[in-house]
């Protein structure tokens, strides 16, 4: 009997501590992370960067995006939503984060594309065609050229684009800068500058709400 | 043997098989709690190392409470053979973990996913103690209980 009450109280001390340790780290981690992105304000957003909606709306989504990643598939419609929900007040910034193999040369086909205005189609044709050029969690280029039929893209302009240094640097510097934040998961958003610590659709819709609350 | 010479013997048998689960159970929780809460990854090193720990924790606790144990006996009287060659496997490759952070075994050789690098220090206590090392205390700790049983129940 006495052996049974050691044992359950141990086991629930160390439940008890685990939840604990938990919430007092998440406690501080929200307190730092915040102001760590409120001091970097210039890590969080750069003028290279794409940027859909309306340029004069007062609420700024940043997302840190890999084509490849399924959850930034699952959630650009709804991240579309919100822009929608609130006409003109809200704009989205996609930055790069191409962390799955291969996946930074989709994102300089995605670069490039810009260059002839198709950047929204292109990236919308990408999620849309994921099953048909990821294998097993690697990015293949090759099948994902496959897929560009019928945007209107200058194929030749498009492959010499892709390799121009200056694609290669925004790329860069957008990883640089996501490293800066720590963010090593994608997507991972930014509002006006704050960071959405707790991911899902509620929460992130909360932060867009609370900034054109303040805002407008 | 006097009656009450066995009784403190199960006692401290029993005792000696709690501080191992006590153990097992701090390098579980310990390890999610960096991997779940921290965010720190486990290289595929971390994965061998909990691969044989987390087992640990539960035969421990199954061991505690052996058959019969309601008529007297104190601990699963084969708990060592079952629990000591997990913890001496463990603990090899904890300690080959320690080699490839310390640099002694060279990075191009260790057995690790190419974005996950098993040589990359995440975390340091006390600017010297890191993950592995923490590992090593409890394989090494449980496999010192577990001998220190042996001897007294065979005697």
């Amino acid at each position: 009997m006495k052996k049974n009450i050691i044992v359950a109280v141990s086991g629930i001390f160390f439940v008890g501590l685990f939840v604990l340790a938990t919430t007092l780290y998440n406690k501080q981690q929200d307190g730092e992370t915040n102001s760590a992105s409120m001091d970097n304000i210039d890590n969080v957003q750069r003028e290279h960067s794409a940027i859909m909606g309306p340029l004069d709306a007062k609420v700024t989504i940043v997302e840190f995006f890999d084509p490849a990643c399924g959850t930034c598939s699952a959630f650009y419609p709804f991240v579309k939503k919100l822009m929608d929900d609130n006409p003109g007040k809200v704009n989205l910034v996609l930055r790069y984060l191409p962390l799955h193999q291969n996946s930074d040369v989709i994102v300089s086909i995605l670069e490039a594309s810009r260059l002839q205005d198709r950047f929204a189609e292109t990236l919308r044709r990408a999620y849309q065609s994921r099953d048909r050029w990821i294998e097993q969690h690697v990015a293949k280029p090759q099948k994902f050229w496959e897929q560009l039929a019928g945007l209107g893209l200058d194929m030749q302009k498009l492959n010499e684009d892709l390799q121009s240094p200056e694609t290669a640097r925004r790329i860069k510097l957008d990883m640089q800068d996501a490293q800066a934040l720590s963010v090593n998961k994608t997507p991972g958003f930014f509002v006006n500058g704050k960071r959405l610590t707790q991911f899902g659709y509620q929460q992130l819709q909360d932060l867009v709400e609370s900034e054109i609350a303040a805002n407008y | 043997m006097s009656e009450d010479k066995i009784k403190i013997r199960n006692q401290q048998a029993w005792t000696l098989i709690f501080f191992c689960w006590l153990i097992a159970m701090a390098a579980l929780f310990g390890s999610l709690f960096m991997s779940e809460v921290m965010g720190l990854k486990p290289c595929l090193l971390c994965w061998w190392q909990r691969v044989f720990i987390y087992p640990l924790a539960v035969l421990f606790l199954v061991g505690l409470f052996p058959k019969g144990h309601k008529e007297g006996i104190k601990v699963d009287p084969s708990i060592v053979r079952y629990t000591l060659p997990l913890a001496i496997i463990g603990l090899g490759f904890a300690i080959y973990h320690v080699l490839v952070y310390s640099g002694l075994i060279p990075e191009a050789l260790q057995p690790c996913g190419e974005d996950l690098s098993c040589a990359q220090i995440n975390l340091q206590i006390l600017g010297f103690i890191n993950i592995p090392m923490l590992s090593i205390f409890a394989y090494s700790t449980i496999i010192g209980l577990l001998l220190i049983y042996r001897k007294r129940s065979f005697q």
